[in-house]
């Protein structure tokens, strides 16, 4: 028992002890180490003037004198005053390295444009400086205290005269004017007139490159007929929209706003390959800057995100075991706990045997939002209109935990099978999978108490997944998938029962993110319809538009929710949700707005 | 959407019977309501009755899958049973085989299961008996009907044969298009 003595020297000593205490660094009074500069008090600095004041006469003393009486007498005095103007010359070198600062600056400013405004306020900084350091001389002067500093001083200052001797001999005439002024007098005032020079050289070429820089040349016809390559047109890309943001300095006078705008567009259409329709399209929904952001974050593709199947598994265990294959992997955010986010594998993610067995289904994470706004709640009837694939559906019932019916329709055949082997695969057995047009669910069934409405949309939010959206859509597309987005919002609402306890609630969402197919059509349900908009429960995500162009939508329709590639990191998405309060269908109301069209 | 005629019920119960013995009872009359058999197009359903009577309201072209689909009737007459049953069927099988996680792709890709490849088997499981393969880590993976005889496993080849392929969950990606 008790501690082994280990004399073989192996174990290092691990610090100091558990209880020895550190002694910490020794703090000392103010003023200790460091003397403060004195402010003067009022007293003193009276004093100083008078002393000042005395010094000066005495100099006018000097000069009178000087006339008066022999040399040797002057040269006496002047050792006296020596001091004083090597002060003086101090200050004046000091002032050349502070404007030498500038040239540098102004350098800088050349590479943006914004630098410049930086670079005059780092001038007026300066002019603070030399100020302050003036003020110091002064006090020193006024002192007298530390001779030995000046002394150094002086040894550079006569290497400083050695160098502008060349100069001095230059200006021997005007020196022979003011015969009265010493050496060093006469190179101080040399000094001053080079340095208005160079000040009014830098000036002027700080000018010349500005206005090289604003004035951004409208290309000619023939120049904008013949792509080079993508560089240049990045670069003019980014001059137009400088000169956007800036339009009434930078403008070229002759040229309209709108031939900027149209140059940018065709120029936007070249580097990303969208067509002039879309590209316009896109411009109207986003300021300049937000809207590059956008292009670029559509090139790219979002990360993989995988749904756990809540029915057969929970998230941590699916993690495990997919670590284990080698899968590098987190959690999706804060707003879900049934999401992951794969950021490599070594295996297909599709063919995994937790994937076979069906422990998870991959699912952007944008296709999560409409599913948590409709909260499924166990024991209901729900419909999903336009379910294939399948993964929405699945996530409904998962969150019914198999409680229920599920109702999954698609209009599409082909694509039914995929919803009906993902739902085989999820274990899901309490739906009712089939293949009608959305717009005569109505017809067939109703009174359910919740309805899902993912419409069938240009894709607009989804162009990373499919470049084909770029250049294939144009207004007659847009017109058809608005009309029928109308006609099924409007089918949904019909399918869902005010009457019921805990629903009457349907969700409306689409992958696009053109007004035209989101705000419109919901504001569109809205008047045809006892329908309200609530709060999604979405707590991320931007607000729905309430105004675009000509378009005046109902003001509750800031309570939808958009999600952008750009800011969000995921697909681009719209969702609303609508709460139903009545059955009525009004039916006077629409044949009176139909006679009025 | 019809009943099942008797002569097909017992084809289908046979045919469960094989694999999870007796507890064909639990399949059907379960705590969470009655559930029943339903034919149509030749595929066998097994589907709870509340879902069944909103099933009715729709047009039989147009549904495409109720429930859970169990199987289909081969033009022989023979009831076959589907991959999608399984979901139904792990918990109340009677006899299981473990794989090791090396012969697991292989069975996905629709192998049999050799000797080599073969982890656990329930004790006393006959020559010809219906089993549940299960993964190391007790995911189901698919069923098929054992080769040899718990007792004749222990002296058999490593290259032996032990359990014949009849189902396996890679069916799902390998023929999604006539799952059901």
């Amino acid at each position: 028992m008790g501690r082994k003595a280990k004399f073989d020297g192996t174990t290092a000593p691990s610090g100091r002890g558990r209880k020895a205490k550190k002694q910490g660094d020794p703090t000392f009074p103010k003023g200790v180490l460091v003397k403060e500069a004195k402010e003067l008090s009022h007293r003193q600095r009276q004093r100083a003037r008078k002393r000042l004041l005395k010094k000066q006469n005495l100099n006018k003393k000097l000069n009178k004198l000087e006339k008066t009486k022999g040399k040797k007498e002057v040269e006496d005095i002047l050792t006296e005053d020596n001091v004083k103007n090597v002060t003086k010359q101090l200050k004046t070198n000091k002032k050349k390295k502070s404007l030498k600062k500038q040239p540098k600056n102004n350098d800088l400013s050349h590479e943006d444009d914004q630098m410049q405004f930086d670079s005059d306020s780092n001038m007026s900084d300066n002019e603070e400086i030399m100020r302050g350091e003036q003020q110091k001389i002064t006090k020193q002067k006024l002192l007298n205290s530390d001779t030995e500093d000046e002394i150094d001083n002086y040894d550079d200052i006569e290497e400083y005269e050695q160098n502008e001797e060349m100069n001095q001999k230059e200006d021997a005439d005007s020196s022979d004017n003011d015969v009265d002024l010493l050496p060093i007098e006469k190179a101080n005032k040399k000094l001053k007139k080079k340095q208005e020079e160079e000040q009014k050289l830098a000036e002027q070429e700080m000018h010349d490159m500005t206005l090289q820089q604003s004035v951004f040349t409208f290309p000619t016809e023939e120049e904008l007929a013949e792509v080079t390559n993508l560089k240049d047109v990045q670069q003019r890309i980014k001059d137009v929209i400088m000169v956007l943001s800036d339009f009434k300095r930078l403008r070229d006078i002759n040229r309209s706003r709108s031939e900027y705008v149209d140059l940018l567009r065709s120029d936007l259409c070249t580097y990303y390959s969208y067509n002039n329709f879309l590209m316009g399209k896109l411009m109207q929904i986003f300021p300049l800057d937000e809207l590059l952001e956008f292009l670029e974050a559509s090139e790219v593709q979002r990360p993989m995100t995988i749904r756990t199947n809540t029915l057969k598994t929970r998230r941590r265990d699916l993690a495990e075991a997919l670590i284990n294959r080698g899968v590098n992997l987190d959690p999706i955010g804060k707003w879900t706990k049934i999401g992951l986010v794969i950021y490599t594998s070594q295996v297909p993610m599709g063919a995994t045997p937790e994937y076979l067995a069906g422990h998870y289904i991959l699912q952007g994470a944008s296709s999560f939002l409409p599913v948590m706004a409709l909260e499924p709640k166990e024991n209901e009837k729900i419909l999903d209109m336009c379910a294939a694939p399948g993964g929405k559906s699945s996530h409904i019932a998962a969150l019914m935990k198999n409680t229920g019916v599920i109702f999954s329709n698609d209009v599409n055949e082909e694509r039914i099978k995929a919803v009906v082997g993902n739902f085989h695969r999820l274990g899901i057995v309490n739906s009712i999978v089939c293949t009608y047009d959305g717009r005569k669910l109505p017809s067939v069934i109703k009174s359910f108490d919740r309805v899902l409405l993912d419409a069938p949309c240009t894709g607009t939010g989804v162009v990373s997944k499919d470049p084909s959206v770029k250049t294939n859509k144009d207004e007659v597309d847009i017109q058809r998938c608005c009309t029928l987005q109308k006609e099924l919002l409007l089918a949904a609402i019909d399918c869902a029962n005010a009457r019921s306890e805990s629903g009457g609630i349907i969700v409306y969402s689409t992958c696009s993110i053109l007004p035209e197919e989101n705000e419109w059509v919901v504001d569109h349900a809205l008047k045809k319809r006892d329908v309200k908009l609530i709060p999604t429960g979405l707590e991320f995500g931007a607000e729905g538009f309430t105004s675009y162009r000509q378009y005046r939508f109902h003001p509750s329709l800031k309570l939808t929710k958009r999600f952008y590639p750009h800011i969000h990191n995921m697909d681009g998405f719209f969702v609303a949700k609508l709460k139903k309060f009545s059955n009525i269908v009004h039916k006077n109301k629409n044949a009176e707005e139909e006679t009025l069209n | 959407m019809k009943r099942l005629t008797e002569e097909k019920t017992k084809l289908v119960l046979e045919k469960l019977t094989k694999y999870i013995g007796t507890n064909v009872k639990l399949l059907l009359d379960r705590p969470d309501g009655v559930y029943c058999f339903r034919e149509r197009k030749g595929r066998v359903y097994y589907v709870s009755e509340k879902i069944l009577s909103l099933a009715s309201m729709v047009n039989p072209d147009k549904l495409a899958s109720i429930g859970t689909c169990f199987g289909k009737f081969t033009k022989s007459g023979k009831f076959r049973l589907h991959i999608t049953a399984l979901y139904h069927l792990a918990p109340y099988v009677q006899h299981k085989i473990w794989v090791k996680s090396s012969a697991e792709q292989q069975f996905l890709y629709g192998h049999h299961i050799s000797k080599s490849g073969l982890s656990r088997i329930t004790e006393n499981t006959p020559q010809y008996q219906g089993v549940v393969i299960f993964s190391t880590n007790n995911i189901p993976l698919g069923f098929g009907v054992t080769a040899k005889s718990t007792m004749d496993c222990k002296y058999a080849d490593p290259m032996a044969t032990i359990c014949f392929h009849q189902a396996d969950i890679g069916e799902y990606i390998r023929s999604e298009d006539s799952l059901i």
